[in-house]
């Protein structure tokens, strides 16, 4: 996230500027001779020792060096230090929003990449993080190991989420039925696999370094997989619930910090000295306008709102439909006092917009929280960024932390309050079913669809 | 797990560790140096020796490596016998005990944690730990509520309100325990509370979502709950019996007391076993047949037509069995076949679970999860292999034996928009019509 400057306050904590010990040394300095030390004891115990210790003894993990290009370097090279990081930052900003709008027009299928290439490279900044905090590079099979999990439920979830809606693709081909039929076998097996290899990797005097990194290797998998996962569910939704609520995370970490810069003064969290109340409040409103405004806008589109199908006479991705009742322009009576503001009696608005305010106020309101964790993280394993991919950002991860919460919040908000389960799920699952358990369910539908109005019992349909 | 023993090799009888218990104590108020010192020395203590007097009287005679084997042979008795009367109290009891076993082996998880890493004294911890258990076990509950006890719940109003916005009140409650962590974070000891957050959610993942799914296989017929878990009890004990008298060859790393003649003894035997139990509970209908919950009496049932798996067919015997037995034809249930995959599976696969548990304890210098068995040592040392196998019995039901829940389905096909019902009422009718289930003429 952007940390807000607090008005007439140095850069926060964390700076770069104390000279951390080498990583080759211990963290235990206490114990002598880990080198040489045959007995698991000590070894275990100098790892169980980074653990029991207060934070402050913990070195710095030395961050890799900035990679700022040497053209930006060059063109920059004559203003002050807080002007050129400013400026770099800003020049970033506008870049990655111009790739995020270019792919928006180059459609689903490269943002499904986008997302997935977006997952791969969270997890890799956060497994790498693992390596350096616990030294774990010469451990046997950990990378594999590592990647291998990530590429089992990748599998999984691909498999679960993306055949639905290719049923009619995977109808066709021999080998896809079968993967798909036994598809929750073949993950487990995948698994398992792993997990054996695993329990035959363990080495005598690494036990426990080895259960962490497959502790980390798994919590990371539980929140950067699962909730890429969840993004591309919304994509297929519709392009809008995938582009309102991250042009709202994005819209609240630029407002909050303009708003922050300009008028910030009380801290909101120890966590973040440069978050300030004003910044939070701030952007909460501007954010809930933004979204109101882009709501509006976006809902004309049959691009955006329309659900995302795969139609196989084209082989490529469509969308095209009957824009739901979401987004249809409805008349809605004003409230009093909102009448008394804006002097009109109707207003004419789309049901969406209503549900984005619900989207944008989750993302200023609970999205920071990511933001919290991830800065408290950071502090924990005393690292400044998550890597240095972005200059003057940080990681990929630092610019996302704040969206996997939206992500899993979205997606959870579509399936109870907007759309009922996937239907073409639900039509897979019935097919699979038996004769007879199909023949009582198409009576049982008959039979309502019949006292619902729906079906007419004279005719035939 | 039964540790096997490797005959004549150092003495395997020293009784568990009777320390005191200090690490509790003098959590708090502990500097650097001495929490480096108290882990240099001897491995994390369990509590004391929890044998019940009686037992330590009636057994004081003995020697010391027969009175271990005492101790744990009676028990291992008193856990099957209880195993039984709980089968015979009906699915309602063994949900309740499915339950209970959770929640103790999270408890035993993480004082595990709190032991290794010093941190009882940190804020909110173990509220935090336990909120968490909390809320994903309402929300898979809800879930297995809401797909078992439709009619139920669709009857009374509270509940068909929670059940429609289910998925979004347990989101918000993890949500608030998710805040409540980011503000309960502590200047010195953001990295402890890190570690207590993961190895939370690790257990939690561990053990709350492998519990569910034993329950989702009771509901599928007691039978795939009691065979599975029968057959990784008798795996421990007959690799126990057989490394015991015929143990030379070490197995692994890991466990130096299992040994190669114990693993594939335990292989046959468990396969045996299992067929044998299949045979005899698959004569019975309160084995066989899925759980229900009947509306009119209020209490579960099990009572139906048993499926195809259940009957009695006839095979023929492959040439080479043919000679041996001197049988042409036998007849088995198919559900026998199942029941050699599930226990080879709980031979094979599910000492892993085992082996990883072992190396649990040796990474974090533990003997046992905790002193609750006399004998044994935790609930998690006897449940460990049963995680694997529970997770492999769901996923084998879901691939190979039922289908879908058809109730389930009903319900999700009236929470969609009246055109795709259409839609797939439409395809549903020309499928049945093309497998000839329906005719054009028929009508209800």
């Amino acid at each position: 996230m952007l940390e807000l400057r607090h008005r007439g306050v140095g850069p926060g904590p964390g700076g770069a500027g104390a000279p951390p010990p080498p990583e080759g040394v211990a963290a235990g300095g206490d114990h002598e001779a880990e080198s040489t030390s045959d007995k698991e004891t000590d070894i275990d115990d100098r790892y169980g020792d980074l653990d029991s210790r207060a934070d402050s003894d913990i070195p710095e993990i030395p961050p890799s060096s900035d990679r700022t290009p040497e053209i930006l370097q060059k063109a920059l090279s004559g203003l002050s230090s807080r002007w050129k990081n400013w400026w770099i930052r800003g020049i970033l900003t506008l870049t990655m929003i111009s790739l995020f709008f270019l792919i928006i027009y180059m459609g689903s299928f490269m943002l499904m990449l986008l997302v997935l290439g977006i997952q791969v490279k969270c997890f890799h900044e956060i497994i790498t993080i693992g390596y350096r905090v616990y030294r774990s590079y010469d451990l046997p099979w950990f990378r594999t190991l590592s990647w291998y999990f990530l590429l089992c439920v990748n599998y999984f979830f691909y498999g679960e989420t993306v055949a639905d809606y290719f049923a009619t693709f995977v109808q066709r081909e021999e080998q896809l039925q079968f993967l798909i039929r036994y598809h929750r076998f073949i993950s487990f097996a995948l698994y398992l696999a792993g997990f054996c290899m695993f329990v035959l990797s363990l080495v005598k005097k690494h036990y426990r370094l080895q259960f962490y990194m497959f502790a980390w290797t798994h919590v990371t998998l539980l929140i950067t997989v699962t909730q890429s996962h969840l993004v591309i569910q919304n994509l297929f939704e519709g392009m809008i619930w995938f582009l309102v609520p991250i042009s709202s995370v994005i819209c609240n970490d630029i407002t909050a910090y303009l708003f922050g810069f300009f008028f910030g003064r009380t801290p909101l969290i120890k966590l973040s000295p440069k978050k300030t109340w004003e910044g939070f409040i701030g952007g909460f409103f501007s954010t809930v306008v933004f979204g109101f405004i882009a709501a509006y806008v976006l809902s004309k589109y049959q691009y955006f709102v329309c659900p995302v199908e795969y139609r196989s006479d084209v082989n490529s991705f469509v969308t095209e439909c009957e824009p739901s009742d979401l987004f249809q322009l409805q008349s809605y009576s004003l409230p009093p006092f909102l009448k008394a503001v804006l002097r009109r009696e109707r207003v004419n608005l789309y049901p969406f917009q209503i549900h984005s305010i619900a989207l944008s106020t989750f993302a200023s309101l609970i999205g920071p929280f990511g933001g919290f964790f991830a800065s408290g993280f950071k502090r924990a394993f005393k690292i400044k960024d998550f890597a240095n991919t972005i200059p003057g950002h940080g990681g990929i991860m630092d610019r996302f932390d704040c969206q996997y919460l939206m992500a899993t919040f979205v997606h959870v908000y579509i399936t109870s309050f907007i759309r009922g389960p996937n239907p073409s799920k639900v039509l897979q699952q019935l097919l699979v079913l038996q004769p007879e358990q199909q023949l009582n369910i198409y009576k049982t539908l008959k039979m309502h669809l019949i006292e619902k109005g729906i079906l007419q019992p004279t005719l035939k349909v | 797990m039964n540790e096997l023993r490797l005959r004549a090799v150092r003495d395997p009888d020293a009784p568990p560790v009777e320390k005191e218990s200090e690490p509790e104590v003098k959590a708090d108020g502990e500097t650097a140096s001495d929490s480096e010192n108290r882990a240099e020395a001897a491995p994390l203590v369990t509590s004391a020796d929890d044998t019940p007097e009686v037992l330590n009287r009636a057994l004081s005679n003995l020697s010391s490596r027969w009175k271990n084997w005492w101790v744990r042979g009676i028990l291992t008795l008193a856990m099957i016998a209880f195993f039984f009367i709980i089968i015979y109290l009906g699915p309602m009891v063994l949900m309740i005990i499915v339950m209970c076993v959770q929640i103790k082996c999270f408890q035993e998880i993480i004082t595990i944690g709190y032991n290794v890493y010093h941190s009882y004294e940190l804020p909110w911890f173990r509220t935090l730990s336990w909120y968490f258990l909390l809320c994903v076990n309402y929300f898979f509950y809800g879930e297995t509520v809401t797909d078992y006890f439709f009619t139920l719940v669709q009857r009374e109003e509270p509940l068909r309100i929670l059940s429609k916005y289910h998925r979004f009140i347990s989101f918000t409650l993890y949500l608030i325990g998710f805040c409540m962590f980011v503000l309960s974070l502590v200047k010195k000891h953001y990295r402890l509370q890190f570690y207590m957050f993961g190895w939370t959610h690790v257990t939690l993942l561990i053990v709350v979502t492998q519990s569910h799914l034993v329950i989702h296989n009771l509901f599928e017929g007691m039978i795939w709950f009691i065979v599975p878990i029968s057959c990784v009890i008798c795996n421990d004990i007959m690799a126990y019996m057989f490394g015991f008298f015929f143990g030379r060859t070490p197995l692994i790393k890991l466990s130096p007391k299992k040994t190669w003649e114990g693993f594939i003894g335990g292989f046959f035997a468990t396969v045996l076993f299992g067929l044998l139990l299949s045979y005899v509970m698959s004569g019975y209908r309160c084995f066989v047949c899925p759980v229900e919950y009947n509306n009119d009496t209020n209490s579960f049932t099990v009572d139906c037509e048993p499926s195809d798996l259940f009957r009695l067919h006839e095979y023929n015997i492959p040439e080479v069995i043919q000679s041996v037995i001197g049988w042409k034809i036998i007849r088995m249930y198919p559900f026998q076949i199942h029941s050699i995959a599930l226990s080879t599976f709980a031979s094979l696969i599910g000492p892993f679970g085992g082996f990883f548990a072992s190396g649990f304890k040796r990474a974090f210098k533990i003997k046992d999860f905790a002193n609750t068995i006399p004998g044994h040592g935790g609930i998690m040392d006897r449940f460990d292999c049963q995680y694997l196998m529970a997770t492999f019995v769901n996923v084998y039901i879901a691939s190979f034996i039922r289908g879908p829940n058809p109730s389930k389905l009903i319900q999700q096909f009236m929470n969609l928009r009246p055109e795709q019902q259409l839609h797939i009422f439409s395809t549903l009718k020309s499928h049945l019509i093309d497998k000839g289930m329906l005719t054009d003429t028929t009508e209800d």
